[in-house]
């Protein structure tokens, strides 16, 4: 039952993102940045939607800490993983921006820094998770370093834009206007991109709680 | 208070210990040394410029040498299953994780202080002009770094590959600490004081350290005994 | 009121369970011995009794309260597989350090009391890296009764002691035994376990399979509860 509902959902993200980016192409394009400038249909919202992952984290790493049940610890690295990839997936959207705007495949703008720095805090959760082999001090330890993770982010954003005003950058918002009427896709491609999440949320968590059960029989067989 | 006494009694057999061996500080310091050897192939010593990224040059080589000092905070108390005795031992998680810190703590600031008159021989910088200032910043951003590395190097305490963990994972939290440190230090050599913007990055640093030693005195107990 | 119970102890590895529903008592004065194959549990249970872990299920309770709790913490000893004392410090120094921990009223004079009972006060000042095997493990021995713990638990201690070391303990958990401390000890040197436990516990793939009286059959055949209650 849950699959298909899994199933159905993300034949809705995929139907709304391609209807979405089919509508967005016929766009008149931005005065000053060109056809470039609607890559930020894409670019903020998987960048929210990353964001999203990382609060969702939060509240299972703390939910795992104080009930010990191991079914929060699945959801807290499935979140994550599903989030470094939109991260990911914000940090190329960027790099291929700054290519067409200035002709340099990295600007060290504030967000796409911050990101960049965020990416490496959760892929290090990722690495944490890797070498410890015992479950329960994996889930624990993975836990208090994601709370140190999310407690980290809002410094790091705002450090961050303080040293590019005194160190100044290049900034992807300077040169475009957007007008309100195109409100509309970006908040279709927003949906979109949270139910992308979603489902890849939930096929991970299934494939943790599978791999968890795995672990435990294997753990049986070897003892007996 | 039975507490402080606790406190103190950790950081000083740390201390002690350490200072019996002297080998993660011997191993700082000469790290320290060979960074500042390699950046001056990598960035001319004479330069202007120079003078003015020092703030930032310095953070990296402290931040680097630090983390050979703090790897080395929980991984000794582990030959000889010493955690147990300490775990086992009745005092809070928060006493054994506070006398760690400071100890630390201690340990990289020495390494700090030797190394600021050797980098500014080498680069002909006047670290001294606003020494009160310089001290100030260099024990919040040094509590900074002992205490994000003191916790994790309880996180990584019985894993693999812990020396390369150990870095990797505390670096990244350490960027806005580092940002700030390394943009206090730039205008103090430069003769400036810390006023206006710069003030914020003084109150963010000071927030980052109240956070997250809050934080490690909360979670310590929790990483102790899983 | 036991001195050490375990109430339907349960202890898991993610979803395996290594300790099922384990119920144990010793009384003040009892020496509890932990039996069983390797991978049966046993090193699990006694850190969880010490407090190493916490159950997934079930209680433990050391004089009425968990183990973690700070007055529990002072009446009970450890000896795990490690010695727990610092090669870097000197005997003396490793003594007084945790005579400080325990809150001792004179850590000096209890230190060197105990150096002199196992036979290590002409080497109270040597660092612990240069001592010998033997004298190791007898520090070892006197950093887990210096603070005088009611409760003691030890995992295999007379594993890989030399004959004076064995002799050292043995005579302290007697003298322990007679003055009402609690001993529970895992073993796989059932002999000398025998002759000091009051009552002996099996553990079967973490199940506790026998827990009774020491009986005579026991003491002259150690293989017998292995052969009755044991799986082979």
């Amino acid at each position: 039952m849950r699959d298909k509902i899994v199933y159905v959902l993300g034949c809705i993200a995929l139907a709304i993102l391609a209807w979405n980016t089919y509508t967005i192409a016929f766009l008149p394009e931005e005065t000053r940045q060109g056809v470039v400038f609607k890559i930020i249909f894409y670019h903020v919202p998987v960048a929210l939607t990353a964001m999203c992952c990382s609060m969702v984290a939060l509240v299972a790493s703390v939910l795992f800490l104080i009930t010990k049940r191991f079914i929060f610890d699945a959801l807290a690295v499935a979140v994550t993983e599903v989030g470094l990839a939109f991260l990911a997936a914000n940090l190329v959207t960027g790099s291929i921006w700054g290519r067409q705007i200035w002709g340099i495949w990295w600007t060290w703008d504030a967000r796409l820094t911050s990101a960049l720095v965020c990416w490496l805090l959760y892929a290090g959760y990722l690495m944490l998770r890797k070498a410890i082999e015992e479950p329960t001090q994996r889930a624990t330890f993975a836990a208090v370093f994601s709370i140190f993770a999310f407690m980290d982010v809002p410094i790091v954003i705002f450090s961050i834009k303080w040293w590019r005003t005194q160190h100044p950058a290049p900034v992807f918002w300077s040169g475009g206007s957007f007008p309100p009427d195109w409100t509309r896709h970006f908040l279709w491609n927003m949906l979109a991109m949270v139910l992308l999440g979603v489902v890849m949320t939930t096929v991970r968590f299934g494939q943790e709680q599978v791999q968890r059960e795995i672990d435990s029989l294997r753990r049986e067989a070897h003892a007996l | 208070m039975r507490l402080v006494r606790q406190v103190l009694t950790i950081a000083a057999k740390d201390l002690r210990a350490e200072l019996r061996t002297k080998e993660a500080i011997n191993a700082s310091l000469a790290f320290a040394l060979v960074i500042l050897l390699m950046f001056s192939f990598a960035f001319d010593p004479e330069a202007d410029t120079t003078r003015e990224i020092s703030g930032g040059l310095l953070w990296i080589v402290f931040a680097f040498a630090g983390t050979l000092i703090l790897n080395r905070s929980f991984a000794r108390e582990i030959p000889n299953d010493c955690l147990d005795a300490l775990i086992s031992a009745p005092i809070p998680g928060a006493a054994l994780f506070l006398g760690k810190a400071i100890a630390n703590f201690l340990m990289v600031l020495a390494v700090e202080l030797v190394s600021l008159p050797i980098f500014g021989i080498f680069y002909n910088v006047h670290w001294a002009q606003q020494p009160a200032q310089l001290f100030g910043v260099l024990v919040l951003a040094t509590w900074g770094l002992t205490v994000i590395g003191t916790i994790f190097s309880a996180l990584t305490v019985n894993i693999r590959l812990r020396e390369v963990m150990l870095p990797m994972l505390t670096y990244p939290i350490l960027v806005p600490a580092l940002m700030g440190a390394m943009r206090l230090t730039a205008v103090l050599v430069l003769g400036k004081p810390i006023a206006g913007d710069d003030l914020s990055w003084l109150k963010m640093l000071i927030g980052f350290d109240v956070m997250y030693t809050a934080a490690s005195l909360v979670l310590i107990e929790t990483v102790l005994v899983s | 009121m036991a001195a050490v119970a375990v109430d339907g102890l349960w202890r898991f590895y993610g979803d395996y369970a290594a300790l099922r529903d384990i119920r144990l008592e010793a009384g003040e004065g009892a020496c509890l011995a932990l039996i069983g194959r390797n991978g049966a549990g046993k090193t699990t249970l006694l850190r969880t009794i010490a407090g190493f872990a916490r159950p997934g299920k079930g209680e433990v309770r050391i004089f009425g309260k968990p183990p973690r709790d700070a007055q529990t913490r002072f009446r009970m000893g450890f000896i795990g597989h490690g010695i727990s004392v610092y090669d870097e410090l000197s005997a003396l120094e490793n003594l007084m350090l945790y005579g400080k921990l325990y809150d001792l009223p004179d850590p000096k004079r209890s230190a060197m009391e105990w150096l002199e009972r196992t036979g290590l006060e002409r080497v109270k000042d040597g660092l612990v890296r240069e001592f010998s095997r033997g004298m190791r493990q007898r520090l070892a021995v006197a950093r887990a009764f210096l603070h005088n713990p009611s409760v003691l638990l030890l995992d295999e201690p007379f594993t890989a002691l030399d004959d004076k070391a064995i002799a050292v303990l043995q005579s302290l958990l007697r003298d322990g035994l007679a003055s009402g401390k609690t001993i529970i000890m895992s073993t796989h040197q059932l002999r000398e376990a025998l002759e000091l436990a009051s009552h002996v516990a099996l553990l079967v793939r973490g199940k506790v399979a026998f827990h009774g009286p020491r009986t005579p059959e026991m003491v002259n055949d150690p293989g017998w509860v292995y052969a009755r209650y044991g799986e082979g």
